[in-house]
């Protein structure tokens, strides 16, 4: 209590001091701003805006299946519809959603740095995503493509006439940014800690994204280059794809999944390292098998270069081939299961708190525990020769991207908003968007594992061969629109509670670690008056712990004796 | 913070650094964690390459005849001398002698410059042999008919494709290091601040070594290939 006290002192003598917001109003200081907290609420901007478009192309495709004709689309104009929905948002919104926007903001509060290693890098990368984004936009508005995300060839190399190479060009103008970000966490992790903060102190979202940035660092200069090859091979006929030269579109394959499948880690592993802070912070317990938790995410980031022929199992892969990706998948599948049954030992015996952002972690569990398991279906080589290309894959994904990785997103959007804007949005909303959301995203995907378990191929217009499938694609459209108005609620209060909500205090959740007890309400630009010394393991919660304001009214459970 | 910075001249501790060592050590772990992509860039086309190296062997080392081995090797000891300026370069800078290090420097933009060169001679002439992939690609080659008339022409294409994608990304990097040897050497030349330590040109260094690595593996992968 004393501690609170003194804290607010100290505060008063920063008063005039300004915080990272109000210490510059103009519009182009935002724009050549070196702040990573700055940098990162560009990147939130700027990736909310391609996660609507990406929306507004999914929503045309489900419109188009509620019949078994199709509505009103070309079949030409349905495939640049899903091509382009995938597209955006796999490379402009999942891959950046979390390492850009929480990464970037909350890495230098967490080990108690001034910025990141480089921020001029950093505004480079914001500028190189923006410019790879604008490459992707003028293709969409030129005509689009209509290769699938994908990008096989000999399709998108020879015959596909839609817009690839533009599409191409932003897909690797992106991935630099995501290399400038990656080199720059790893620097950061490495060499910009504060004394005392040792490895095995880190929150374990510092481990989540350090892993994530040897992938990138691994994998992403392999798909840019493999898909500079693809552009080249249509622009100059310089081409090692095309059977024309002697080449094999299925080597295209090889590299193309090499980078994909790790970057689906890209996608979940920051996804995991949000799901950690928010539940050791809401069930005031310490993480469980915190060394393993790290581990695994290591672990996850080395096997997952071992498993990419578990996408191509039926694409020419020998018998050996075959039964060695789908061995390795199955073992991928353990570390992540490692983390699942750490954080469900971290809430027993917990002290559980049900505020927003703790409604999606626990979200975030039972919606990846359906994705990965469904993804073992996928990794057995029996089961998938019966389910590759149908919607059963494209329901998998969607469990662990949106009920993982968006789930998550939420989750620490709604954690660290006090962080970011210094305002508290309204509990009861917030529970509300997550429980609409929660539902429409099950009545949207759960309809797509039945239809493909019954044999509905994915990225088909048509299915008047099997008129009984259109129960599941209304139903499926049907949640779609649910999802849509459920991602509607929180933008609108999160944009309210910028005016109106109430002014956040320095740590709102009565949370561990810097970002929250050695920071100002609202970081100031360089994030500490002096740097912290840290003396004590990261999530020293305890259940006796002083409740979080806005969360005592939410607690589960046990009542408290008063105090 | 600010006293650090005094004993060691100039030099310019950026405010996210607490001390001009820690800032030192980030520029290096930053500039290896670079070079790691880059040695991911070129194992993609590496892994291409062995791959059909592997699959058309016999018609690899017939097409190879066609390079030029003499302008390969003269080019390999320009890069190998360009390499030892720039340990010099580094090593003038780092004792901070400005002249030496701006003539070491400018030596090795000239190597890169005279790489370059010899490069487009080779590549004009095998454009004007029609050996460019393509709906325009000439085979059997007008070098060498009756030789070449054993090898498809589809295996040819594939082996001038990795031809142009290797040596043409590798030449990329070239003239992107011409670039950045010219910044630094006109730095130099101005004395600027930016300069005063040595860190920046040992990265640039690093960077230069490795663009001159590559070339060490591509010259035997396509001029000297064995039977
Ligand atoms: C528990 C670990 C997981 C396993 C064992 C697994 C397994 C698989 C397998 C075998 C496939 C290929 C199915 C086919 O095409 O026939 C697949 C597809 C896919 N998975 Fe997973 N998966 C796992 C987790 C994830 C995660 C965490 C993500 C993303 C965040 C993800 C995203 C995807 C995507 C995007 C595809 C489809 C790619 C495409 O063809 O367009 N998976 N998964
Ligand atoms: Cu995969």
């Amino acid at each position: 209590m004393s501690n609170v006290v003194e804290k607010k002192n100290q505060k008063d003598s920063h008063m005039e001091e300004k915080n990272y917001i109000t210490t510059d109003y103009t519009l182009k200081s935002w724009f050549i701003t070196k702040d990573h907290k700055r940098i990162a609420m560009l990147y939130l901007v700027t990736v909310l805006i391609f996660f609507f478009v990406g929306s507004v192309a999914a929503g045309f495709v489900r419109f188009e299946l509620t019949s078994p004709n199709g509505q009103f689309l070309e079949s030409e104009t349905y495939n640049r519809m899903f091509t382009a929905h995938g597209v955006v948002m796999i490379f402009f919104f999942l891959l950046v959603a979390i390492p850009a926007v929480l990464g970037n903001f909350l890495l230098p509060l967490m080990i108690g740095a001034r910025d990141l290693a480089f921020p001029k890098l950093n505004l480079l990368s914001y500028y190189l995503f923006l410019g790879g984004a604008l490459f992707g936009v003028t293709a969409l508005v030129t005509g689009g493509v209509d290769t699938g995300w994908t990008f096989y060839t000999p399709l998108s190399s020879m015959y596909s006439n839609s817009q690839v190479v533009l599409t191409l060009t932003g897909a690797f103008i992106a991935g630099f940014s995501s290399i400038s970000t990656a080199v720059n966490f790893i620097v950061t992790i490495h060499k910009m800690r504060a004394p005392g903060l040792t490895w095995f102190r880190l929150p374990l979202f510092v481990w989540a994204h350090y892993a994530t940035s040897v992938i990138i660092l691994l994998g992403t200069p392999v798909v840019a280059i493999t898909l500079a090859l693809v552009a080249v091979e249509r622009l100059l006929h310089i081409g090692v794809f095309s059977p024309e030269y002697g080449g094999d579109p299925v080597l295209f394959q090889h590299m193309f999944w090499f980078y994909s499948h790790p970057a689906v880690y890209i996608m979940i592993l920051p996804a995991m390292g949000v799901i950690n802070e928010v539940i050791a912070c809401f069930s005031r317990n310490r993480i469980f098998g915190y060394k393993f938790i790290a581990a695994s995410s290591l672990a996850i980031a080395a096997l997952g270069f071992l498993v990419w022929g578990h996408h191509m199992f039926v694409s020419s892969e020998s018998y050996y081939q075959a039964a060695f990706f789908s061995l390795m998948s199955f073992l991928v599948a353990i570390p992540s299961a490692i983390k699942v049954f750490n954080w469900s030992a971290t809430l027993y015996k917990g002290m559980i708190y049900v505020t927003t952002p703790m409604a999606y972690a626990i979200g975030f569990l039972g919606l990846f525990v359906i994705g990965g398991l469904t993804g073992l279906y996928c990794s057995c080589l029996a089961t998938d020769e019966h389910l590759t290309g149908t919607y059963f894959i494209v329901a998998h994904f969607h469990y662990v991207m949106v009920g993982g990785t968006i789930m998550a997103f939420l989750a620490g959007i709604h954690f660290w908003w006090p962080k970011m804007t210094g305002r508290l949005y309204p509990e009861s909303w917030g529970k509300i968007g997550m429980l609409i959301i929660f539902s429409g995203f099950h009545m949207t995907f759960m309809p797509q594992f039945i239809v493909g378990f019954l044999g509905m191929p994915r990225r088909y217009h048509y299915y008047y061969f099997a008129p009984e499938f259109q129960i599941y694609h209304v139903l499926s459209t049907a949640g779609a629109g649910v999802l849509a108005i459920g991602f509607m609620i929180p933008v609108v209060y999160l944009i309210l509670s910028l005016k109106h909500g109430a002014k956040a205090p320095q740590n709102p959740w009565n949370a561990k670690g810097l970002e929250w007890e050695k920071v100002d309400a609202v970081p100031t630009t360089h994030n500490f008056h002096e740097i912290p010394v840290v003396n004590e393991p990261a999530y020293n919660y305890s259940i006796d712990d002083e409740p979080p304001i806005e969360a005592e009214k939410t607690r589960l459970g046990v009542v408290r004796e008063s105090n | 913070m600010a006293h650090d910075a005094a004993h060691l001249g100039k030099q310019q501790v950026y405010e996210q650094f607490e001390n001009i060592d820690q800032q030192n050590e980030s520029y290096l772990v930053g500039m290896w964690s670079f070079l790691v992509t880059e040695v991911m860039f070129f194992g993609v086309l590496l892994f291409s390459y062995v791959l059909y190296r592997w699959q058309y062997q016999d018609y690899f080392y017939t097409i190879h005849k066609l390079l030029d081995v003499n302008m390969g090797a003269v080019n390999t000891v320009i890069l190998l001398s360009s390499s030892y300026s720039m340990v010099l370069a580094v090593h003038f800078a780092q004792i901070k002698k400005r002249s030496a290090q701006l003539s070491a420097l400018l030596f090795t933009i000239g190597c890169a410059f005279g790489f370059l060169i010899i490069k487009y001679f080779e590549y004009s002439h095998k454009i004007h042999a029609g050996l460019v992939p393509g709906p325009k690609f000439v085979w059997p080659a007008v070098d060498n008919p009756e030789l070449m008339a054993n090898v498809p022409a589809s295996v040819a294409q594939m082996f001038f494709s990795l031809y142009f994608a290797m040596t043409g990304l590798h030449g990329i990097h070239v003239i992107v290091g011409i670039l950045i040897l010219g910044t630094l050497s006109f730095l130099v030349w101005r004395k600027s601040s930016l300069v005063e330590d040595y860190m920046i040109t040992e990265m640039i260094g690093l960077y230069w070594h490795f663009v001159d690595l590559v070339w060490i593996f591509l010259f035997p992968l396509f001029y000297l290939m064995p039977r």
